[in-house]
């Protein structure tokens, strides 16, 4: 693998599955263990109404309208479901399974009542994502690293994804105290003082956020999954919270670049022609490594004492 | 052309196609009640997902074989395959491991979906232009459902409905009071496992008409929607059959009248509508009810303070009990008390005193439990004890009006 290959076809799209996985899977941690691991999945679905309307608005397919788009449509869900748990007395996840099935579908209803079918806008794509066409076409080799006119022309997905992945980072370091504490005993949260009401919606906003700037880049499906195996998995690892947010790194990152290699050059290797979907290859090798974790990790039982430390 | 439709006048297929969606929807609530009872409402998502790959490998095996790869029922055999591999992975995940059932439903979805989308873009490399229809497992599609497609839907439809309606007793047990089923003897995780395999079948079956992801709407709006009109678990069962069956309905025929409305999201959004109509109207669960009856709380607390102090003579500030004293005739809007307001507030000031005597007397303690500040005392006690109570307060030389 030379450079002149591996850096216009390959560099771009690896980093940004790495920084997709890392930004999706560092919220995952907490909202796994809040048990609202559903929400990224809730999040996911949400979303295709929120662009579609965005479109309709502003008739053009163009970033900042459809990311504003789809936050807003993850704020509307996120206040729908609450609003719904509440005026409805339902519990949690059916009161989610309404609002986001019935939002979904109007998304899709939407799509096909108007008049997309000359935009690349459709559901397939909002499912598969194209991580695989996120081409760096002026780069000649390791050295367009240090070109700027070369590093002008990197697809912007990959910039982006950067500064969510540093946003989503600072968040979780900022706010590191507050949500360790509410998230495993919310009761002392609030004896002392802590607002967890205003902390739980800032950590599921954090999550749409992550949500919704690699929705675009990669597709939803890698979205859920990179909320949820990785934090799983690495629950599995270890009992200390510091430990599990970097093994779950450690295990995002890993699905990510094994997951790309295995889209791009594993069909090769058995002797097909195409390659696969790198974003659903992505999922997959999470879903291993989570099997691998469930079935071998120190801590995969409940309640089992910890080994000597 | 929608009434046309309404009452199946749009030739056969369509009929077919209307009838088949009704008995889907009649299923998918019946069976997504028990779900939903036994708080398991989002496992049909993860069983719903896990289809694809199954999908997928079943059209690899069938052309392979030297098939088309699109027969129907070798597609759902293949569907209901992976969906139970990935129930039992929720399961096993949930049960073995310290990973509470919501990321093990997550996982297994997002997981068994990617591998779907994997498998689906090698079917798209092996053999272009052959796969066209697949895709519209995702979404659902009945546009190109041909006759012997809709009868399949039609039959398993049924029969699943069949099923639920024989198993409904240990089902609604189970999801009722599990400790009382396995106290009399039931096999409540056999139980458990049937109802996870009806789910099954309903979303199996489900799958050609409204698609993998929007099959988890059949099975949880109408199960939620009924809970607002009914307490009994029966009843709620079948509420939410009729009310799936209607959605169905009238979202199928909606679809067969205009060529662009997709069947899949219509009926969800029928289902929707339903649900946002009982969630505001139900009596008694319903939200305008619950607003209601908190006025109306409200008012009686407001008026009962307020007579409390008219009857000792304590100035009123509190516009709304002034206005509500007004409005009732015993106050003027100086605040002060009309003759009928001074004969109620004491009255009030009378049973409270009663109220403050029986709730420290232990002889009336079961009385003095019902005490909330607003109920009447003489739909607690009987006419003696009341005069019992007030020989008491005589004795003691108290207020009395």
């Amino acid at each position: 693998m030379n450079g002149s290959e591996f850096v216009p076809l390959s560099l771009v799209p690896m980093l940004t599955g790495i920084f997709v996985a890392v930004a999706c899977a560092l919220p995952g941690n907490f909202l796994v263990l809040r048990r609202q691991a559903l929400i990224g999945d809730a999040i996911s679905h949400v979303v295709l109404p929120g662009i579609v309307v965005a479109f309709l608005l502003t008739g053009v397919v163009s970033t900042w309208p459809m990311l504003l788009g789809a936050a807003g449509a993850a704020l509307v869900a996120v206040l729908a479901i609450e609003g719904v748990r509440r005026l409805g007395k339902i519990e949690s996840g059916a009161a989610m399974g309404v609002v986001f099935t019935a939002m979904f579908a109007g998304g899709v209803l939407l799509l096909e009542q108007s008049d997309t079918s000359n935009v690349h806008l459709d559901v397939e794509h909002a499912l598969y994502g194209n991580l695989e066409s996120l081409i760096w076409l002026d780069a000649t080799g390791w050295a367009s690293l240090f070109d700027p006119e070369a590093l002008a022309t990197v697809p912007v997905e990959l910039p982006r994804m950067a500064v969510t992945l540093l946003f989503v980072a600072l968040f979780t370091t900022l706010f590191w105290r507050p949500l360790k504490i509410s998230t495993f005993d919310e009761g002392f949260a609030r004896t002392i003082g802590m607002k967890t009401g205003p902390l739980g919606l800032g950590l599921v906003i954090v999550a749409a956020i992550a949500a919704v700037a690699a929705f675009d880049a990669v597709g939803s499906i890698i979205v859920i999954a990179m909320f949820i195996c990785p934090p799983a998995a690495a629950r599995m690892m270890t009992n200390r919270l510091e430990h599990q947010i970097a093994w779950s790194v450690l295990f995002a990152t890993l699905a990510a670049i094994l997951g790309y290699v295995l889209a791009g050059y594993g069909p090769l290797w058995i002797g097909m022609r195409d390659s696969v979907s790198a974003a659903g290859m992505i999922a997959t090798v999470s879903g291993v490594v989570l099997g691998l974790a469930a079935l071998m990790g120190p801590h995969r039982q409940r309640g089992a004492a910890a080994p000597a430390a | 052309m929608i009434w046309e439709a309404l009452t199946l006048q749009l030739g056969y297929n369509a009929t077919l196609v209307t009838l088949g969606a009704t008995l889907l929807g009649m299923a998918a609530g019946v069976g997504g009640t028990f779900l939903f009872l036994r708080k398991r409402a989002l496992v049909s998502d993860a069983i719903s997902h896990a289809t694809l790959p199954g999908v997928a490998l079943a059209f690899m095996v069938m052309v392979a074989f030297g098939g088309d790869g699109r027969n129907l029922i070798g597609l759902l055999l293949g569907a209901a395959l992976s969906a139970a591999a990935g129930l039992l992975l929720v399961s096993w995940l949930s049960n073995r491991t310290r990973l509470a059932e919501d990321a093990a439903i997550g996982s297994v979805l997002s997981v068994f979906f990617g591998l779907g989308i994997v498998l689906l873009t090698v079917i798209q490399t092996m053999s272009a232009g052959r796969q066209a229809g697949l895709e519209d497992f995702l979404l659902g599609s009945t546009a190109g459902m041909l006759r012997n497609d809709a009868l399949i839907i039609a039959v398993a439809a049924a029969l699943t409905l069949a099923l639920v309606l024989l198993l409904r007793r240990p089902l609604t047990l189970a999801s009722f009071d599990p400790e009382y089923g396995t106290a009399i003897g039931q096999n409540v995780p056999r139980t458990d496992l049937a109802m996870m395999g009806l789910v099954l079948a309903v979303t199996v079956v489900g799958l050609k008409i409204v698609g993998l992801i929007l099959i988890v709407a059949l099975l949880i709006i109408p199960p939620v929607t009924a809970r607002f009109w009914s307490e009994r678990t029966d009843h709620v069962v079948l509420i939410s059959g009729a009310l799936g069956g209607i959605a169905a309905y009238i979202g199928a025929a909606l679809s067969a009248a205009q060529p662009n409305l997709p069947t899949g999201p219509i009926i969800v959004l029928v289902g929707f509508a339903l649900f946002a109509l009982s969630l505001l109207l139900a009596p008694g669960r319903g939200a305008l009810t619950a607003l209601l009856r908190h006025r109306r709380y409200q008012r009686r607390v407001h008026l009962r303070q307020g007579l409390l102090a008219l009857a000792h003579g304590q100035p009123i500030y509190e516009q709304l009990t002034l206005r509500l004293l007004r409005a009732e005739g015993y106050a003027l809007p100086d605040g002060v008390a009309t003759k009928a307001g001074r004969g109620r507030a004491a009255k009030a000031l009378r049973d409270e005193t009663r109220w403050q005597l029986i709730r420290r007397d232990p002889a009336y303690e079961a009385a003095a439990q019902q005490y909330d500040g607003l109920t009447p005392i003489e739909t607690v006690l009987t006419a003696d004890q009341i005069r019992e109570i007030d020989s008491r307060i005589d004795m003691r030389g108290g207020v009395m009006a």
